[in-house]
């Protein structure tokens, strides 16, 4: 049973950072402005607003958490003490889920709203005063959002071995997040940049933006994973280099360093390229292996902690399973999100002079 | 009348990007190589409609990876090598603490190649350059843009390419003084 717990935590977390990573986005654009977000906000507002699906698909993790969590066995909780009373404990987890939830879904739906309401109006003035509305949501919903991803990621992460701690995890949890969620933009650009409602608006120059960004993200993912490794390596206390340990035997000692040269080292080196970053289905080509390196990042970062620290064939093929049937559903409800409004938000009154002189080319 | 070694080229003006940019690429069209654009902030058209092609980043990327070898291969040889001593049990050649001094050598090194690598491609300082000797150059800093083709292009020809700069619109067509 394990095997299909764990396979299925992290084809969710998956999908769900992808939801979440989008919602960050979109408030980081709306604070920043620049025309690299202008062809992505309605994608990011449809990917966000798939969080309330998340949720539900949160309920299976839920009802296994016996085959998931330590900490929900008794004898376990017995051992951590306060820990497991106060905090690692099934009603309190639920809770707090719930809560996350909530919280995300409620930003991402004001936000779209907001977005909405742009599209009717009729004035510059009126359309800068619905701008001004959606900073004053991003900017603490930026804050809020980074504080609770880092609780949801020890609750369901890190907790996964109650017992050991990183510092780092939540800030490479958001890392990951937004990896994903560039890389998901990248493809869905690629594939509705020629639909006719952008015709003239999408140019190589906003793919090249955001092969910029993806590259970031390939570069903050390895400044966080080497920051954790080289304090973790430093300290060199048994109980935190238990995790490297664990990670060093049972067929993980060849995929850590297959996780340095693929998801860091070869994206990297492709992406400091010009030219590959202006061409649409080349890039989203890199895109779509960095998603695949995701999943494998997140394998890596949940499965050592089951089925006596050896590689599962059982849970490679649940996880693979299960993220192909969580992402129908979950592209399902993406695309029907994104048809359901106008692909592009044409009364913004800050980038839509800056995209129409700088399309096309 | 001048032979055409007497002068360093023909030098048209513009008013705005847009209008250097399509003259830029007109007069590459035409043949024109020996061209030179100048403007008051960067274009990013205008190097593509020069078909600049710059070469700074090779020796960055070399810089880098030397910069890199040499930070790795300091801390291998010290730690390892010259004076190997146990810390804590990790390997001699503990590669995990070598990567920050191996990063920061590769970015140092890098960074100085890119900046001399630049100053030995553009050839700056130049205390002397002919385009100054146009008396409306100063403009160039401020609210103008010009082009400039050389005399010494193999398809330069005085007055041809004085005709051909005034039906690309320029407001103003000068000879350049050596």
């Amino acid at each position: 049973m394990s095997e299909f717990a764990s396979g299925y935590l992290v084809a969710f977390f998956f999908w769900f950072s992808i939801s979440f990573g989008c919602l960050g986005i979109l408030m980081i654009q709306h604070l920043t402005g620049g025309h690299w977000g202008f062809g992505i906000r309605r994608p990011l507002e449809a990917a966000a607003k798939t969080l309330p699906l998340m949720l539900v698909l949160f309920i299976p993790i839920i009802l296994l958490s016996h085959d998931i969590y330590p900490w929900s066995h008794e004898a376990e909780a017995a051992q951590l003490g306060n820990k497991a009373k106060y905090y690692l404990n099934i009603p309190f987890f639920v809770g707090r889920a719930v809560a996350y939830f909530i919280i995300w879904s409620g930003l991402a739906f004001i936000l779209s709203k907001f977005s909405l309401e742009q599209d009717k109006t009729n004035s510059v003035d009126s359309a800068i005063d619905v701008a001004q509305k959606c900073r004053n949501v991003s900017g603490p919903g930026l804050l809020i959002s980074a504080l609770t991803i880092t609780f949801a990621s020890v609750d369901w992460l890190m907790s996964l071995d109650p017992h050991w701690f990183s510092t780092i995890y939540g800030i490479l949890t958001i890392g990951g997040c937004l990896l994903n969620s560039f890389a998901f933009m990248i493809i869905v650009l690629s594939q509705v940049g020629n639909r006719e409602a952008m015709k003239g608006y999408i140019g190589s120059k906003h793919f090249h933006d955001l092969g910029k960004l993806l590259l970031a993200c390939v570069m903050l993912w390895g400044y966080f994973n080497l920051s954790q490794l080289l304090i973790i390596w430093s300290g060199n206390l048994p109980e935190e280099t238990i995790w490297f340990i664990r990670r060093r035997g049972g067929g993980w000692e060849y995929v850590g360093p297959a996780l340095i040269l693929l998801h860091f080292a070869v994206p990297f080196f492709l992406l400091l390229n010009r030219s590959l970053k202006k061409k649409p289905h080349i890039i989203a080509m890199v895109a779509g292996f960095l998603m695949v390196m995701r999943l494998v990042d997140l394998f890596w970062l949940v499965q050592p902690e089951f089925h006596g620290g050896v590689i599962s064939p059982t849970a490679v093929v649940v996880t693979i399973v299960s993220a192909g049937i969580i992402g129908a559903i979950w592209l399902g409800l993406f695309f029907k999100l994104l048809s359901s409004n106008p692909l592009l938000p044409l009364h913004d009154p800050y980038i839509q002079k800056e995209a129409i002189v700088h399309g096309g080319h | 009348m001048k032979d055409k070694k007497d002068i360093y080229g023909l030098m048209a003006e513009f008013d705005n990007p847009q209008a250097i940019v399509d003259a830029t690429r007109a007069t590459y069209k035409a043949g024109y190589r020996k061209v030179d654009a100048y403007s008051p902030f960067p274009i990013e058209e205008l190097s593509e409609a020069l078909e600049f092609h710059p070469k700074v980043q090779y020796i960055v990327l070399c810089g880098g990876i030397i910069g890199g070898l040499l930070g790795y291969g300091l801390q291998y040889w010290t730690s390892a090598v010259d004076y190997a001593i146990n810390i804590g049990g990790r390997p001699l050649n503990s590669w995990v603490s070598f990567i920050p001094i191996t990063f920061e050598l590769t970015v140092l090194i890098g960074a100085f190649s890119g900046a001399i690598g630049m100053l030995i491609l553009n050839g700056l300082p130049q205390p002397y350059h002919p385009v100054f000797n146009v008396p409306r150059f100063s403009t160039a800093s401020s609210d103008r843009f010009f082009l400039c083709i050389e005399a010494i292009d193999p398809k330069f020809d005085r007055r041809a390419t004085a005709e051909f700069l005034k039906s690309l619109g320029a407001l103003e067509v000068t000879e350049v003084e050596p």
